[in-house]
């Protein structure tokens, strides 16, 4: 099997979130629209009590060629999704580097700890100086926010994912969504999960705004 | 959705490795599939139950896993294929069924799927599978990736019916939980006709008694059928070679274990010096493969998680073999090359192969990258512990049990169990919950600990369980204390579902795995015929609650039941259902000046429920607040305030 070339082979990509934001679907839907593309995609997900709101990834492998191991070697994911940006820190302590690029919700959502006032949630300044320092380039999406907008905050992962395709990083594209969408979404949610992608790409050519 | 039912044959699709196992049952012809929901098993059987239909199959959620065991047997028996799959601990209460099974042996095909979670991602603990396939002397298959994980099932099936015995096919979380590219069999249309037959001479393996007996030959012929495994094993399209014709390093590996390695060597750039065998079928290991490959190399790594299984196998083997292939050096987990505990990964590896080459592995490479991402993370990114849901019962209950227990004074203690009200004994929870060990060890303890009044204690003492839980280990525990007269209240934690896997029907449920309607068994209607004393409650009722508790707390005569019963706030009927609006009035909360210590957020702790530190106040979470009204009767000046929504 031999699938579109990719700027790195494995390309690996990680979805960072918290239990219960989602993060299983939309991985599964970035591994249809490649697996469309002819490529051989391996997802390794920590799930199962996780939906309780403790820490979530998923780990997306990608090939031209053959199945990888489930979790990204330390230190070689080439781009983070991060449905939450505290999230997004832990994945990068692990398996971030120096060239890895980042797409980030800017929705927080506090941790017991920090709710109790045992942790203190970093203000926005400081996320986006840090998030700027562990990446080659990131770029920081209201996807919760404008989601809410569009009716529920689900839709803010299609935004991400919108944002993903917009990068350039890997080929996915608006059609081969709008096919995976066909298959797993019923026909009445196929609009508002359309313009929730196509906002997503937009906000990557504004520079992160709606 | 072109899903894996559907999928027509050659098609290539992305599987979850229990999806995959799911469609390698139907590939099968598989008829009879039971199981008790556990994670990282619980999506085998729960795609099967979607197939149902179609496919003529009976699947259902069993009361536990050795019932479980038993049905899919019952179909064995009467001639059809059938599997039981389990999480790990589930594999152990099947273990007094299984022991005799495998020496009374099998008819049609059965395959028992045990998902074993090295480094308990979702387990308690992380034991070994792999260790009762060598107690009950069955053959065993690993998969290594979603394709083999398909493609074993039939092959298992096949050698069952071969044998006449069980087979075990071994999955790990890594390998359940993990997305493949699958490429799709043949679904055989075939109507599999079921008929116990036993009126043959008793020992006829066809047509007479299903026994043990006479234990000595039939263990006898127990292990020929292992012989017989062999002879297959031997050729097994799953066990396969990948490098130099005579490496400096044999890596022998399998499961997951085999990507890790692969990758590992990769990236080491070693592949003209070490090669991989990766063994599909890893118990009893094929002697004549293994002859082969040891004597082609005379340094051996093996891989494998947690317990060096295969490792002093193969230790075994190679010195039957000595006179063969000569000595040879092992690295593994004695030598400490590998750890004897947790998950490994690519990077665990890396370093193994490097070290036994005497080799750098590029590990330094990002070492001031990883202390300053390390730094931000330790600053930036809060410890995030596992908790209840936004609108859990569970938090409610317990929030009611850890009052009463303060008020009561007696420095009374919650024995708990397996099920999201576990996490009551993690830093997010309300700490009533001193115990934590199997299914049903709560109540099992309690009673225990119930009888100690003679030896001077005198701490009140409680039980917690899920109503899944209940009939899966309670009920034989709540006999002992009811018929003991043991001095307990147990507390069932009735949330209407199997709710930490997904919210799988139980017992207690009118409805089955498939969707029929089914007679629904009454926890409260069971208690009380055992005779005990049973009260109900709502927990988002606190006042009703903890008046009835407390009144039970004073009893002091045999077992008192309390059930709180309110729906899962995740279960299908509930989600996305708010019952209030919630908001904080900010003129009435008075933050840090209250003297509540903030009561509603430092030791409450809803996630729908946060504080505001800018404005010094408590406030809802608009994207998290699932409506339940709870936290309103907990803010000691009401400044939470629920408006029920029409």
């Amino acid at each position: 099997m031999s699938g579109a070339k990719l700027t790195s082979d494995p390309y690996n990509l990680i979805i960072a979130g918290v239990g219960g934001q989602g993060n299983v679907l939309a991985s599964r839907i970035l591994g249809q629209m490649l697996l469309r593309k002819g490529l051989v995609v391996t997802i390794g997900e920590s799930f199962g009590a996780n939906q309780r709101g403790g820490s979530v990834s998923s780990h997306i492998r990608i090939s031209s060629e053959s199945t990888y191991s489930p979790l990204v070697p330390y230190h070689a994911a080439h781009a983070v999704i991060g449905l939450e940006a505290t999230e997004t820190f832990r994945i990068l302590s692990e398996y971030g580097n120096p060239e890895v690029k980042v797409i980030c919700n800017t929705r927080p959502i506090h941790s017991v700890y920090v709710i109790s006032g045992e942790c203190k949630y970093p203000k926005t300044e400081k996320i986006r100086s840090w998030m700027e320092e562990l990446s080659a380039q990131c770029w920081f999406l209201d996807a919760t926010d404008e989601a809410m907008k569009l009716g529920s905050p689900v839709y803010g992962n299609i935004i991400l994912i919108g944002a993903m395709a917009a990068i350039g990083e890997l080929p996915l594209d608006r059609e081969a969504f709008k096919a995976v969408l066909s298959e797993t979404m019923a026909p009445d949610k196929m609009e508002v999960n359309l313009k929730a992608f196509d906002l997503g790409s937009s906000m990557i050519r504004t520079g992160g705004l709606a | 959705m072109a899903n894996f039912i559907e999928g027509e044959t050659g098609t290539r699709m992305l599987l979850v490795g229990n999806e995959a196992i799911a469609r390698g049952a139907l590939e099968a012809g598989i008829s009879v599939a039971a199981a008790y929901p556990g994670t990282p098993a619980t999506e085998i059987i729960e795609n099967l139950t979607k197939a149902a239909k179609a496919h003529h199959l009976y699947v259902e959620w069993s009361s536990n896993e050795k019932v479980a065991m038993e049905v899919a047997a019952a179909a064995s028996y009467a001639g059809l294929r059938s599997l039981t799959a389990m999480k790990q601990c589930g594999l152990n209460v099947t273990a007094d069924f299984l022991v005799h099974l495998c020496l009374s042996g099998t008819r049609g095909g059965m395959v028992v799927i045990p998902c074993d979670d090295p480094g308990a991602v979702a387990s308690i603990n992380e034991e070994e599978s792999r260790v009762f396939a060598r107690l009950a002397e069955i053959p065993l298959l690993e998969p290594s990736d979603a394709q083999e994980a398909k493609d074993m099932i039939p092959y298992a099936l096949e050698l069952s019916e071969e044998i006449h015995n069980v087979v075990m096919v071994r999955s790990v979380t890594r390998l359940s939980h993990t997305s493949g590219t699958v490429i799709l069999g043949e679904i055989p249309r075939a109507d599999p006709k079921a008929q116990f037959k036993c009126s043959g001479p008793p020992l006829d393996p066809e047509d007479g008694l299903i026994m043990p007996m006479p234990v000595v030959s039939k263990h006898e012929m127990q292990q020929r059928k292992l012989e017989q495994a062999l002879v297959r094993f031997e050729k097994s399209p799953f066990n396969t070679y990948v490098g130099p014709h005579a490496p400096q390093l044999l890596i022998v590996t399998s499961s997951v274990c085999y990507l890790y390695s692969k990758e590992a060597v990769q990236r080491l750039g070693v592949q003209d010096r070490v090669g991989i065998l990766k063994l599909g079928t890893t118990f009893p290991l094929p002697p004549r493969l293994m002859e082969k490959h040891l004597g082609l190399s005379d340094r051996i790594l093996v891989v494998e998680e947690t317990l060096p299984l295969m490792e002093n196998n193969l230790k075994a083997l190679a010195m039957d073999l000595a006179p063969k292939t000569g000595i040879k050096i092992f690295h593994g987990k004695a030598d400490g090359a590998l750890p004897k505990v947790g998950e490994l990964n690519v990077d665990m590896v890396a370093r193994a192969i490097a070290k036994v080459l005497g080799k750098e592995d590029r590990s330094a490479a990002f070492d001031s990258y990883r202390k300053r991402a390390q730094q931000i993370a330790a600053e930036g990114a809060p410890a995030r512990p596992l908790t209840f849901c936004p609108g859990c019962p569970h938090r409610a209950s317990l929030w009611s049990i850890r009052l009463v227990l303060e008020m009561d004074n007696r420095n009374g203690f919650v024995c708990g169990d397996i099920g999201c009200y576990a996490m009551d004994l993690f830093g997010s929870g309300f700490g009533a919950t001193k115990t934590i060990h199997a299914m049903g060890s709560g109540t099992g303890l309690a009673s225990g600990f119930g009888k100690l009044a003679a030896f001077g204690m005198t701490q009140p003492v409680l039980s917690v369980c899920g109503d899944s839980t209940f009939f899966h280990a309670v009920m034989p525990a709540l006999v002992n204390a009811i018929h003991n007269k043991s001095n307990i209240t147990v507390v069932v934690l009735d949330n209407s579902g199997t709710a930490m896997t997904g919210f799988q029907p139980h017992p207690g449920l009118k409805v089955d795995a498939v969707g029929n309607e089914v007679p629904a068994v009454d926890i409260a209607a069971v208690c009380a015929a055992m005779g005990a004393r049973v009260e109900m409650c709502d927990p988002f009722d606190p006042v009703k609650t903890q008046k009835t508790l407390l009144d039970l707390l004073d009893e002091d005569d045999g077992v008192k039941v309390l059930i709180l019963k309110q729906i899962c706030a995740l279960s299908p009927e509930k989600k996305s259902k708010k019952a209030y609006d919630l908001r904080v009035e900010e003129s009435i909360c008075i933050g840090e000046a209250c003297g509540c210590n903030r009561l509603c957020t430092r030791i409450f702790r809803c996630p729908g429920l946060i504080w505001d530190e800018d404005r010094g106040k408590a406030r809802i979470d608009e994207a998290l607040c699932v409506g339940c009204g709870f936290c309103a009767s907990i803010c000691p000046r009401g400044a939470i305030e629920r408006k029920e929504r029409s």
